[in-house]
Order: C-alpha cells, then structure tokens, then sequence
C-alpha cells in the first residue's frame, strides 16, 4: 500500500540533504552500538573468565556439564610464577592478575629474542599464572597458560602437565579462529584425547612434543607425538611451536625444571 | 484491523521468506543442527527484523534515494551489533555456538528485503507487524529444520534424550547426516514441496517452454 508523500519531496536529493542523512544516522547509530557495548562489557567480561576458568577444569578432568564453575574453580590454587627464575611470586595477587594485558605493558613484559620466538608471540610476560590442582600434598598436575600463533589466528589455550612437569594430561583451547571444519578440529575430542600421556622431553632432557603430519609412525618418538589433521598442517605446526615456546627455556622451562625435581624427591 | 492481521500472518505460510521466497537460506543451513541455537537465532533475527523495519520507515521521506541501501544497511548492522552484544552479556553459551551468524543477520537478504521493499513505503507499525511476521515466518521454519535435525540426528530435543540411541543400549540409530549441512537443504526442500502441494498457488510458473520444431518450420 504505497502512500502519498506527505512531506515535501523536492529537497530529498539535494546534496545538502544527502550530508545531513547520512551524518545523522551515523551518530545516532555509532551511539546506540558504542552504548550497548559499554553497557554490557562488564556482563561479557564475566562470561569470559568464567568461560576461561570452565576450560581450565575441563582441561584438569574436573568439569562435568551442569557444575557449579566457581566453587570447583576454588578448589584450583592459582598462582604467579616469575617465569625467569621458575619461583612463585606471592607479592602480588594471582586472582586479578591479567597475563595477556601484561604482557602488553613494557613494565611488566620483556621481549621475544626473533630466534627463540618461534610461537611469534613477540612479548611474554614476566610473570605468568599456573593453576595448581591438588594443594595439600604438593600439586597433582599443573595447568598453564599457553598462546601462539596458527594459521589464522593466536590460538589461546591450557596445558595440563602431570606434576613431573613432563607428562601431559591435556590441551585444550579457548580462544582460536583456525578454518572452520580443518584447524578448528583442534577443539574436537577425538583428537584433544591424544594429549594425555604424550612426553614434553626425552630422557636426555630434549624438547620433542610434536604434532606430525599424518598419523603417528610406530616406534620410540610416539610418545612425543599426536596425529596431524588433515588440512591443517599450518594449525599443526602453530600447535607445536606454541607449545615448544611456552615450555621451553625462555618460559615456563624453569619452571617445570623445578616442579620435575621436586616430584622426584617426594 | 484486517490489514495489520495480513500483513503479520501473510509470512508466516501464504508468503514464507524462506519456503515461498527462498531467502535467507544460508544462516537456515548453519545453525539449525540442534534447537537451542536455532531458537536463539530466531529470536536474534525477528528482533532485528521489527526495528530495523520501525526505525527505517520512521526516516523514510528523509532517506535521499541515491544513498538509501547505505543508510538502510547502516541502520541494520547497528540493531545487529546491538543483538549481538546482547547475546554475549546474557547468552554466553549459545552465543558461542552461533558464533558469527548473529553478526552474519546484517546480510541476511530477508531483512534488506524488507526493508527495501516494505518499510520504505510502509508506516512505522505496520513495518514493525511485517518485521515481526517475517521473522516469525523465517522462526517457523528454522524450528522445523533445527528440531527434525536434533530430533534425529541426535536422538535429542531441546538437549534433553527422547530417543534413546543404540550406543546407550537404545533402540535408536542415529542419522549422522542429519547433523550436516546437506540435510538442511532436504528438509527444507521437502517443506517447499508440501507447502506448494497444498497451495498450489505458490507454484512457479516455468520460465519458458521447450517447443519442438517441426522440419516444415523455417528456422
């Protein structure tokens, strides 16, 4: 049912017209997005950590659907490790600690060398968190926190290590945009199962955690190695190179140094 | 009255976006593998539907000719951010799921439709009524698809179990394909087909015939 024009219809065109339209619906519009993205951002950001913190005890085999996140989640003793020397740091709080803005604050970040940073992280920060499961007896297993670069995307994601600080419990990731139906496998069961009781070292202490491509040969290097996914060789190696990264001598390698030594003299 | 009544519950059968229009079949293919996300797209898309349709008739003797795809397309993406954001404050779960098909409402071809063929000559509540009817029209059928798929290529509804499958000691198989996309290009096919049955009206006359030439015609 088409109306007659009611208002005059002659300066509709007009380039005068044209401007006043198109800046106005662009300032009531950029208002109205930028309000309910500043409304809501506090509700989001609870989300998140708690999406965040539901992937931190699914990785530790605690989460099972339905759960009460925060008071399994109390059960995790979060804390600071200066990542240098492999020592926690009780001075400040791990609960508000924010790795990944520190590790975009100069003060509180130091810089990838180009040839260590093969995950292309690029800044690491000098304090990172870890999640301990298991706290009256010394740790159970450990989870840290890993990021690094794929095809795409910074993939973000937990490692979950025996409290050796060799053998893996799992990986799983949070945060990823890989091609969908190829490097997003990376979130598909089937193929998170192969972490658990995968090697990070070798009996001489080398780094050899790898993603192949292909199916896993037989032999002495399986338990370093998980399946490829087909089409995602680039995803792959992003895995490996993060995970090389975050536990190797430049991060949490001191660390796990320390943690495999102590669960050796228990 | 009658007219607000056509123009809510034309869409819903007579006038379908999807069966009768066959728009917006892509977002129709991706989140209709189980009911939850689908329910949620609905509700996305049909919120979308009305204010965009509202909004755009309100300033509709404004829109100067030359740039009105721009400023419609402006005014949709806006109320789709919105939604958006919305879901990922107060949805968080779902939201993950339909991962970037909320964002994907802004080019869904039902919407601009509309807004390009109705709420530019429409009053401001009748655009809101069209929007509304088309987004319940383009709900109906996605809750059809998304529920069959569940239904049977889960065993599941809503995620609660109605068949029990064969791997739990049930007696249901379930139907892979129905969780891929292909199926929801059958489903929907097989909706069109009853919907033209039983309205024949809606079938579409055939572009051009083929004649056969007989030898004594001169080419």
């Amino acid at each position: 049912m088409p109306e007659s024009p009611k208002k005059p219809r002659r300066s509709r065109d007009s380039v005068a017209n044209v401007l006043i339209v198109a800046i106005g619906v662009s300032l009531v519009c950029s208002v109205l997005v930028s309000a309910s993205a500043v409304l809501l951002r506090p509700l989001q950001e609870r989300n998140q950590t708690r999406f965040r913190q539901q992937i931190v005890l699914e990785v530790a085999g605690l989460y099972e659907p339905g759960a009460d996140i925060d008071a399994l989640f109390a059960g995790i003793d979060t804390r600071l490790v200066d990542l240098a020397s492999g020592d926690y740091v009780d001075s400040m709080s791990a609960d508000d600690f924010d790795a990944l803005a520190a590790a975009n604050d100069p003060a509180l970040s130091v810089a990838v060398p180009a040839d260590l940073d093969i995950a292309n992280v690029r800044r690491r920060e000098i304090y990172a968190p870890v999640y301990l499961v298991g706290r009256d007896s010394g740790p159970e297993q450990v989870i840290l926190p890993v990021r690094g670069a794929g095809l795409w995307s910074t993939m973000f994601g937990y490692l979950a290590l025996e409290r050796d600080g060799n053998t893996v419990r799992g990986l799983r990731f949070y945060e990823h945009a890989e091609t969908p139906g190829l490097g997003d496998q990376i979130d598909k069961p089937t193929w998170r199962s192969q972490w658990q009781g995968r090697q990070l070292f070798d009996a001489g202490g080398a780094l050899r955690i790898e993603v192949v491509r292909g199916q896993v040969p037989p032999g002495a290097d399986a338990a370093h190695q998980v399946d490829g996914l087909s089409g995602a060789t680039l995803t792959g190696r992003g895995v490996t190179n993060l995970l090389r990264y975050w536990v190797g001598p430049h991060a949490f390698g001191p660390y796990l140094a320390k943690l495999g030594r102590e669960a050796e003299e228990r | 009255m009658t007219q607000a009544r056509k123009i809510l519950l034309d869409p819903l059968v007579d006038n379908n976006p999807i069966t009768l229009q066959v728009l917006g079949i892509c977002s129709a293919l991706a989140v209709t593998t189980s009911l939850l996300p689908a329910l949620l797209m609905c509700v996305a898309m049909t919120t979308v539907a009305m204010l965009s349709g509202a909004a755009i008739s309100s300033i509709r003797h404004y829109i100067p000719n030359n740039i009105r795809i721009i400023v419609q397309m402006t005014i949709i993406a806006s109320f789709v951010i919105v939604v958006d954001q919305t879901l990922k404050a107060y949805a968080f779960e779902t939201s993950k799921q339909l991962s970037v098909f909320v964002g994907l409402i802004i080019t869904n071809c039902i919407i601009l439709g509309r807004a390009e063929a109705f709420a530019m000559k429409n009053g401001v509540g009748m655009s809101f009524l069209d929007g509304l009817g088309n987004g319940l029209g383009y709900s109906a059928v996605l809750i059809i698809v998304a529920a069959s798929r569940e239904l049977f290529g889960a065993g599941t509804l809503l995620g609660y179990r109605v068949l029990p499958l064969a791997s739990d000691g049930g007696w249901y198989e379930a139907n892979g394909l129905m969780l891929l996309p292909p199926s929801a290009f059958f489903i929907i096919g097989l909706l069109i087909w009853a919907v033209r049955t039983t309205r024949p009206a809606q079938v579409e006359h055939p572009d051009y015939q083929i004649h056969e030439v007989h030898r004594t015609e001169v080419l």
